[in-house]
């Protein structure tokens, strides 16, 4: 393999706090030196950034990818495209499928699918319980072998306090966090819009905000309880975010992460019945809203996923109440994030850091950042370069963004995965 | 207006000019001499996804009375039972050269969605717990031929609101039309943040009818009660039922409405339904055909004559 020189770009890695002007040499796949004033060795190709973002490509530690059994939906082949498009090289994959990811042969399955595309690294999680049904625990032990990175029940909530705590005091034992769907379950049932003004104008069934913070004080205490170690997925409230504050505060093995919807958007996308916006957690107030891009800069969140929970028009073209929830999010999680950096609250070693670092960290995987022997997946993006979301033109499979018509600053202009260019030039 | 889908956003000059043209039809209903050929050559469907003897029986009247030929499609008969979709069902309809969609749907949006795919001009005849809004029409009709005008008339809308599509109707309604309105029931049964919809939260059903110029009762389905929302029919009558004791506490003469059908000893006593001079039920219900006449003149010339 031919070596590699990125020029002219700012190299912006957040593991080690590096953000300069520079170069980057790929060889064999890796990164072989990075800094300013690096040679062009004999033979090297290069890539002009032309002053663009180099930065280690994307880690989404959250999204559906449809396979096993909703191949209608998504494929693993058409999100990697999708991932691609976005900057991602790494995701870890939902376990909610059909069959449920709780076979270790499964886990191995998806890694391989993964592998196939030669573009994006699947990490699979393992069912937290057996069919993700909430009832016995599925083996976390031998998932946790499979190469299962953590366990959780996808867009599934924990119950029942007893299952809650017996999931986090076993899967400690195995290294591994539980990763928690923050909605108390008997509140939640059968409501489809965040409960307030805007739930009763368009009589929706609500569910109560509290809903998200009742869960998320519950499993705190079972975590300390168990010294098992939570992390609450997608958090979109402003009690949530000061519950879980307070409880990294005291040293709790507490973590979280949020999605773009919950920072970008408020309740009020849903109206005139927008079943695209139909997301779960449903989108909130717009209090919570900003009390979720202030978590993003001061450290209470640790990581932003995508969420990405891919429909077809047949789940999303019902009376808003029938619609599936689920937004589709992979190719806008760089650019709505970077939607913060513009609007002053987020510095963008900060938003990279949420993006590739933080989330690698809590995932385990060897991916996120940009030093000399790591493996070069890389992302290349112009955060000026502006753009508008289209539902039905995005890349991959999934078309059902949240957040169709949004104006975006900030594009992803390559993305190489183990040195190979798997997008854009 | 190209649609009725609510009454929420409908401009009041709107409605006036629907209760005044049903004003009409009143009279012409009861002489019996309606225009027949203001509907003629037009097709009226009525799609009921849930059922209502009532509202689907005033709506075939009203198109009858106009000329218009009226079919009625209810779910049991259609082919939404086996997996036709919402969407499928318009555009069947829409081959079919539908004038006038009336939708009746168990789901909040249902004929907002209906309306976007259909070329028909489509009334919501009651989607889920969001509006009905020809149910409001009807009460405000029967109001203003009763009281003149709306303006400053207290209206305590009494019982199930969270449920209630047609209290959030009225709700819009009155208050645009200037009434002071009045919510009451138990905490379980009240819309949250309903207060920001211009309203007065009233739990004690005595205070909340104090004074009242009207009160309004809302069915309570048996539903409620099965979920825990109310822990009986008995303990909810004694607190929330409408009788004698609690209607003293209105303005002498105070009229009392339901949009029907009425559990009888459940949210109101029989003396009350049947009350000679103070229970306006019936009439609600001829002025439910009119308003229906008018709603469907109205949609049908603002979409050019046949």
């Amino acid at each position: 393999m031919t070596d590699t020189l990125f020029l002219n770009v700012r190299l912006l890695d957040p593991a080690s706090g590096l953000d300069i002007a520079g170069e980057l040499l790929v060889r064999d796949g890796g990164i072989a030196d990075l800094g300013p004033g690096l040679g062009r060795p004999d033979g090297a190709a290069t890539v002009d950034g032309a002053g663009a973002v180099l930065c280690p490509g994307l880690v989404d530690m959250r999204a559906g990818l449809g396979e096993p059994g909703g191949a209608y939906r998504e494929t693993v082949a058409a999100a990697a495209v999708a991932a691609a498009a976005g900057g991602i090289t790494t995701v870890a994959a939902l376990p909610d499928s059909r069959p449920a990811i709780d076979e270790p042969a499964l886990v191995r399955l998806l890694r391989a699918r993964g592998e196939e595309t030669g573009s994006l690294t699947v990490l699979p999680y393992g069912a937290a319980t057996r069919g993700c049904r909430g009832e016995e625990l599925a083996e976390l032990g031998l998932l946790r072998e499979a190469g299962a990175v953590a366990f959780t029940d996808g867009a599934r909530a924990l119950g029942p306090a007893r299952l809650m705590r017996t999931a986090l005091a076993y899967a400690a034992a195995f290294g591994a966090r539980i990763v928690q769907h923050p909605e108390e379950p008997t509140l939640a049932e059968g409501g489809v819009a965040t409960e307030g003004e805007l739930s009763t104008r368009l009589g929706l069934p609500g569910i109560p905000a509290a809903a998200e913070a009742i869960l998320v004080a519950r499993d705190i205490r079972l975590a300390a309880l168990t010294g098992g170690a939570v992390h609450f997925a997608h958090v979109s409230t402003a009690e949530a975010l000061a519950l879980i504050r307070r409880a990294k505060d005291e040293g709790l093995a507490v973590t979280c992460d949020t999605a773009p919807p919950y920072f970008d958007l408020n309740e009020t996308a849903i109206g005139d019945w927008r079943s695209y916006a139909r997301l779960s957690p449903p989108l909130r107030a717009e209090s919570d809203r900003a009390a979720v891009a202030a978590a993003l800069a001061d450290g209470t969140i640790d990581a932003v996923a995508s969420d990405h929970a891919p429909r077809d028009a047949d789940d999303k073209r019902l009376p808003f109440a029938q619609a599936a929830p689920g937004g589709a999010g992979l190719a806008t999680l760089l650019a709505v994030t970077l939607a913060q950096v513009q609007g002053g609250s987020l510095p963008l070693g900060r938003a990279i850091e949420l993006l590739t670092a933080a989330p690698a960290r809590l995932l385990g995987a060897n991916a996120g950042r940009l030093a000399k022997g790591a493996p070069a997946d890389l992302c290349l993006f112009d955060p000026d370069r502006i753009w508008q979301v289209s539902a039905g033109a995005l890349p991959g499979k999934a078309q059902n963004t949240p957040f169709d018509g949004r104006a975006l600053e900030g594009r992803v202009i390559g993305t190489w995965k183990a040195g190979r260019r798997v997008f854009g030039g | 207006m190209r649609h009725l889908l609510a009454i929420q956003g409908l401009p009041p000059s709107a409605v006036t000019a629907l209760l005044d043209l049903a004003e009409s039809y009143v009279l012409l209903n009861r002489t019996g001499k309606t225009p027949r050929d203001r509907l003629r050559g037009r097709t009226l469907i009525n799609l009921f996804f849930e059922d209502s003897t009532r509202t689907r029986t005033s709506f075939e009247l009203a198109g009858k009375r106009l000329g218009a030929d009226v079919i009625t499609m209810t779910v049991a008969t259609s082919s939404v039972n086996k997996g036709e979709t919402l969407l499928d069902t318009a555009a069947t309809l829409n081959a079919m050269n539908c004038d006038l969609l009336v939708v009746r749907h168990a789901v909040s949006g249902a004929p907002a969605l209906l309306a976007q795919k259909v070329d028909a001009a489509v009334v919501n005849a009651g989607d889920g717990t969001h509006e009905h809004p020809t149910q409001a029409l009807l009460d405000a009709l029967t109001l203003r031929r009763r009281r003149g005008t709306l303006d400053n008339l207290v209206v305590a809308i009494c019982g199930d609101v969270l449920h209630s599509r047609v209290a959030r109707s009225n709700i819009h309604l009155l208050t645009a039309l200037g009434a002071r309105v009045r919510v009451v029931g138990p905490p379980t049964l009240i819309p949250p943040a309903v207060e920001r919809l211009g309203v007065a939260v009233f739990h004690d059903m005595a205070a909340g009818l104090d004074g009242a110029d009207v009160v309004m009762m809302l069915r309570l389905q048996q539903e409620r009660m099965a979920r825990g929302l109310v822990p009986s029919a008995r303990e909810y009558f004694r607190f929330y039922g409408l009788d004698a004791a609690k209607l003293a506490r209105a303005r002498p003469g105070a009229l009392v409405m339901h949009p029907g059908p009425m559990n009888r000893g459940v949210e109101i006593a029989s003396e009350i339904a049947d009350h000679p001079t103070q229970s306006v039920i019936r009439e609600q219900v001829e002025m439910g055909v009119a308003v229906r006449m008018a709603v469907l003149d109205m949609l049908a010339r603002a979409g050019g004559d046949a």
